[in-house]
């Protein structure tokens, strides 16, 4: 008994110690990305091709000054930060990154991820609420208005996944699709997952919480120093985990094709499906503009909620039918 | 025995929690960080239901009650700026004699409680019964079929009346 809650713990630990770095090199990763896909260097100064960019900028943010405004909310604008971070970090404990490696096997990791998705928003929302500035305050509104319509969906899109394997626990969604990866049947499902993911991490085109030309920086604007770095980290560490719930809901998770398999161990596959979507999560935001806000509450509820459903009605009629 | 106990442990401590949320909820003077406390009180009722056996009921308490309702009433306190101001001008309460009723009823739920969790034999059942989801879809489209069709037309009449009270009067030129 024991031994087996320590290795629990030094799982934990060493999961969160690899996903933080990860995260922060990702924001060395994407401004990169984005300089060579727009013609120019982006950092390269940093050590080798610029990679230790992260951690200098790391240290320049830990020696500002943490300055939480007079006209604030002090403990709401403390604990929001952190409710994003913890949120995020939270559903990374479902994820089955190998047959062997994973934090905890729970029989509902589905309905946590969802759980945890939709009480990120508190994070932002409050945020918002608590700079007692307008910017922020717009900000939140939208924060809040934007996911809790996206949620919808976002649940709606993953049924299908749940009636076909016929389960909520995500290793054995993985297992379930040795014979064949979901994307096969749940293409449409994919695309919803895949949007409505985007719109929960706050990412261009659906970055309106934080759109610079319009709210200044949105509901972080009055954050700075560590406070401000959280808020970062969550949002990179959220991309990570919208790529990793994509692989494993409809891309086989560790899973390979029969002569592709032994190429390569689990875990290397696993990664480099989760890198395919973090980096078409970064070619999303150098491509594409951002819609109007009206525009954005429109798009889902008129569009995205009929598809999701009509994509669970047809998942569920072949179910029965007998041909999925 | 010892993880029977351990589990009752960590439920009366969630179960603790609620309750001393929930007294933040009704005391606090900030509509806001009162509606916090409301967050952190179900989500402590989400872990007493997962300890019980119940975690597709925990999962759909933290993603409907506390990941959508709750965010828009946060929602509506920001968008009408009820901040310290306005409950700072709310009318107090005068004295106990307007608190009476309201702890009576809630004493008798608490001693009904008390009772429920403390007879023996419940508590087995409890603490043993694991519902997963399966059980609770073929349950909720078996037996109770007609109350969840009762309660879809509830919500439809309520979709339909807040469709016509959002619908602009004067339909002008769109934006």
């Amino acid at each position: 008994m024991k031994p087996e809650i320590l290795w629990h713990l030094l799982e934990i630990t060493i999961i969160i110690a690899l996903l933080i770095p990860i995260a922060a090199t990702l924001v060395w990763v994407e401004r990169r990305m984005i300089g060579i896909w727009q013609d120019r260097h982006g950092p390269n100064r940093v050590g080798p091709f610029g990679i230790l960019q992260s951690l200098a900028d790391l240290l320049k943010i830990l020696g500002k000054e943490d300055w939480i405004p007079p006209f604030s909310d002090r403990l709401v604008f403390t604990i929001a930060p952190v409710i994003g971070a913890v949120c995020v970090l939270m559903s990374f404990a479902v994820i089955p990154f190998t047959p062997d490696i994973g934090v905890s096997n729970l029989n509902i990791g589905l309905l946590f991820f969802l759980a945890m998705a939709s009480l990120s928003v508190y994070s932002v929302v409050l945020a918002g609420w608590a700079s007692n500035s307008k910017y922020a305050m717009l900000g939140g509104m939208r924060a809040a208005a934007q996911t809790v319509s996206y949620e919808v969906f976002m649940g709606l899109s993953v049924m299908g996944v749940v009636l076909l394997t016929g389960t909520f626990n995500l290793r054995e969604i993985v297992l379930a699709q040795t014979d064949g990866w979901l994307i096969q049947s749940q293409f449409i499902g994919f695309f919803v997952f895949l949007i409505a993911g985007i719109a929960e991490s706050h990412r261009l085109p659906f970055d309106l919480p934080e759109a610079e030309t319009e709210l200044t920086a949105g509901f972080h604007t009055e954050y700075s120093g560590l406070k401000f770095a959280l808020f970062f980290l969550g949002e990179y560490l959220s991309v990570t985990l919208i790529s990793a719930m994509s692989v494993v809901l409809f891309f086989g998770g560790w899973l390979m094709p029969a002569p592709l398999d032994t190429w390569l161990p689990p875990l290397v596959w696993f990664i480099l499906k989760i890198l395919f979507f973090v980096f078409f999560f970064i070619l999303l935001r150098t491509s594409l503009p951002r819609p109007r806000f009206d525009q954005l509450l429109a798009f889902g509820w008129k569009i995205m909620l009929p598809v999701a459903l009509v994509n669970l009605l047809l998942t569920a009629a072949l179910r029965l039918g007998g041909i999925l | 025995m010892s993880l029977f106990a351990s589990i009752e442990g960590l439920f009366y401590l969630a179960a603790l929690i609620a309750v001393i949320a929930s007294l933040k909820v009704v005391t606090g003077k900030n509509t806001v960080h009162a509606l916090l406390y409301l967050v952190i009180s179900l989500l402590a009722v989400a872990v007493c239901f997962y300890l019980m056996g119940a975690p597709f009921a925990a999962g759909l308490e933290v993603i409907v009650y506390a990941g959508a309702i709750l965010v828009l009433f946060v929602f509506a306190v920001m968008m009408f700026g009820l901040g310290v101001d306005e409950t700072m001008h709310a009318p107090q309460s005068k004295g106990l004699s307007l608190w009476f009723g309201p702890m009576l009823l809630a004493a008798l739920l608490l001693i009904e409680l008390v009772f429920v969790i403390d007879n023996s034999e419940l508590k087995l059942q409890l603490s043993n019964k694991m519902v997963d989801a399966k059980q609770v879809g073929i349950l909720l489209y078996g037996p109770y079929l007609l109350a969840v069709e009762i309660a879809s037309f509830l919500l439809l009449a309520g979709l339909v009346a807040g469709y016509h009270y959002a619908k602009p009067e004067h339909q002008g030129r769109r934006l």
